[in-house]
């Protein structure tokens, strides 16, 4: 897909650099590609948001693309960056977190925790990559939120890592940027906008239910961002940027709402 | 002289039964509700809460056979892009309807007075099939499941509200009872609307003379009762 249209964004040196940490990625841009070719309504997203072949789309997929963005907007206006989500006593957090991603367990990436670096691109003071024993030292929360998937179902877990905002400011991140996005190791990417980015309850997490995450759950970095639906949650984490320009994101790309506020 | 005749005989043979605010709003209602019904029966699909599936030929979404291939889900994104763009249609259109109808007066004239005889004794009448249908007047039956669907389609979009943004709007979500249970009241509430919509367009065929004043607003007189 990506070699088809390209994408909004050049993804520049992240892209190379994903491509050498996962084996995923081979199978699944082959899937992408797959359905490049057969899904036809949600096929207009796509083109709408990279400004590419906008022949293709037919009219109907043009006005609901335009109605997405309007949503996209509706929401920034609606969220409210000081209001938290709410949150609940330890006892309601499931131990056993269900494993959700658009491909089998098998699949899952396996990253070794002891070479591990977070990549940081964008408009950030320093560059140099974090290791996961650095990212430990930083200082740590729990929340116990609800997770609230796009499909429709919901589960409350308990997350521990190092406030986002905490980390933005560790790196010199330009917090007056429109977006930051994500890289993941399974090819996966998605990015959210910086007010969200800054609110209180969202978190780089290293564990889930006081365990640090298991492979199905992301190890070594996910994000765990309340304020909004499950695809914006990114597990995997290998790489982010902050930028101006619109980077868009897997699903989103594939016709979902951007925004995806909850 | 022709035209003037004809204009004639259709002022003093003719009336109003429908305005025009209430032809247009129903139909834009109803276009609002086959986009919100059909695209909801698909995202009630991606994670069902009864042990059954809307079949997919009868939903609105994304191309099923791409989107399973990928994910098992059988075109959400599409379907979600048609239930929040269908809900400003529904929602823009409802307000203009409701505030059409609060400060016209039509809810008052069309639907009221209705009492629990009144609905008895038409209930009683119509199970007989000796209800008279006339065009423009409603009787305590019809005037119950008017008043009822209209209820049912506020909720619906409260309890969209609390499903879409369970953050945001968190004390809606709470009042409904959290996020699971407002799920639960978001399918009922299409339940009620679905039988609703099955009467309405059975009584319909069964009394197709109310079909013409829908489209048209005018009516034999008669056969018809004005609200003016």
């Amino acid at each position: 897909m990506r070699e088809t249209s390209g994408t909004a964004v050049p993804r520049h040196d992240s892209i190379s650099a994903s491509k050498e940490l996962v084996r995923v990625s081979g199978p699944a841009r082959q899937i992408e590609r797959r359905l490049f070719l057969k899904q036809g309504l949600s096929l207009g997203a796509l083109t709408l948001l990279t400004g590419c072949d906008v022949t293709d789309t037919t009219g109907v997929q043009r006005v609901l693309n335009g109605i997405s963005e309007w949503n996209d907007r509706t929401q920034a206006a609606i969220f409210n960056p000081r209001r938290l989500m709410p949150t609940y006593p330890e006892s309601q957090a499931v131990k056993d977190f269900r494993y959700n991603a658009y491909y089998g367990q098998a699949q899952i990436p396996k990253i070794d925790g002891t070479s591990y670096k977070l990549n940081l691109y964008g408009l950030v003071d320093s560059r140099k990559p974090w290791t996961l024993d650095e990212l430990y030292a930083l200082p740590q929360e729990s929340q116990v939120t609800r997770h609230v998937c796009v499909e429709g179902w919901s589960m409350i877990g308990k997350w521990t890592g190092v406030p986002f905002r905490t980390f933005l400011q560790r790196i010199g991140a330009d917090t007056t940027a429109k977006y930051v996005g994500f890289e993941c190791a399974d090819g996966y990417y998605s990015s959210i906008d910086m007010a969200s980015a800054l609110h209180p309850q969202t978190f780089l997490t290293f564990k889930i239910s006081d365990d640090i995450l298991a492979p199905r759950y992301g190890y070594p970095l996910k994000l765990r961002i309340p304020t909004k639906l499950g695809f914006k949650n990114p597990k995997w984490i290998m790489a982010m940027y902050v930028t101006n320009r619109f980077p868009g994101g897997f699903w989103e790309d594939r016709g979902y709402n951007w925004f995806g506020g909850v | 002289m022709t035209d003037i005749t004809v204009g004639h005989v259709n002022r003093v043979s003719r009336l109003i039964v429908h305005p025009l605010t209430v032809r247009i709003t129903h139909w834009l209602n109803a276009l609002a509700m086959v986009i919100m019904i059909m695209s909801g029966w698909r995202i009630y699909n991606s994670d069902p809460i009864l042990p059954f599936y809307f079949p997919v030929w009868l939903t609105l979404g994304g191309s099923y056979e791409g989107s399973v291939d990928i994910h098992n889900e059988d075109g959400l994104a599409g379907a979600l892009q048609w239930h929040f763009a269908g809900m400003w249609l529904l929602a823009i259109n409802g307000i203009i309807y409701l505030a059409y109808g609060i400060l016209s007066g039509h809810f008052r004239r069309a639907f009221f007075p209705v009492g629990p005889t009144a609905v008895l004794r038409d209930a009683l009448a119509a199970l007989q099939f000796r209800l008279p249908h006339r065009l423009g007047a409603y009787n305590a039956v019809q005037k119950t499941l008017y008043l009822g669907v209209l209820t049912a389609g506020v909720i619906m979009v409260l309890s969209g509200l609390a499903i879409w943004k369970p953050g945001q709007f968190q004390e809606l979500t709470w009042l409904f009872g959290g996020f699971d249970v407002a799920r639960v009241i978001h399918f009922l509430g299409m339940a009620a609307i679905v039988v609703f919509l099955i009467v309405h367009v059975a009584l319909v065929v069964i009394v197709p003379k109310t079909l013409p004043p829908m489209i048209t607003g005018r009516a034999l007189a008669h056969e018809a009762h004005s609200e003016d």
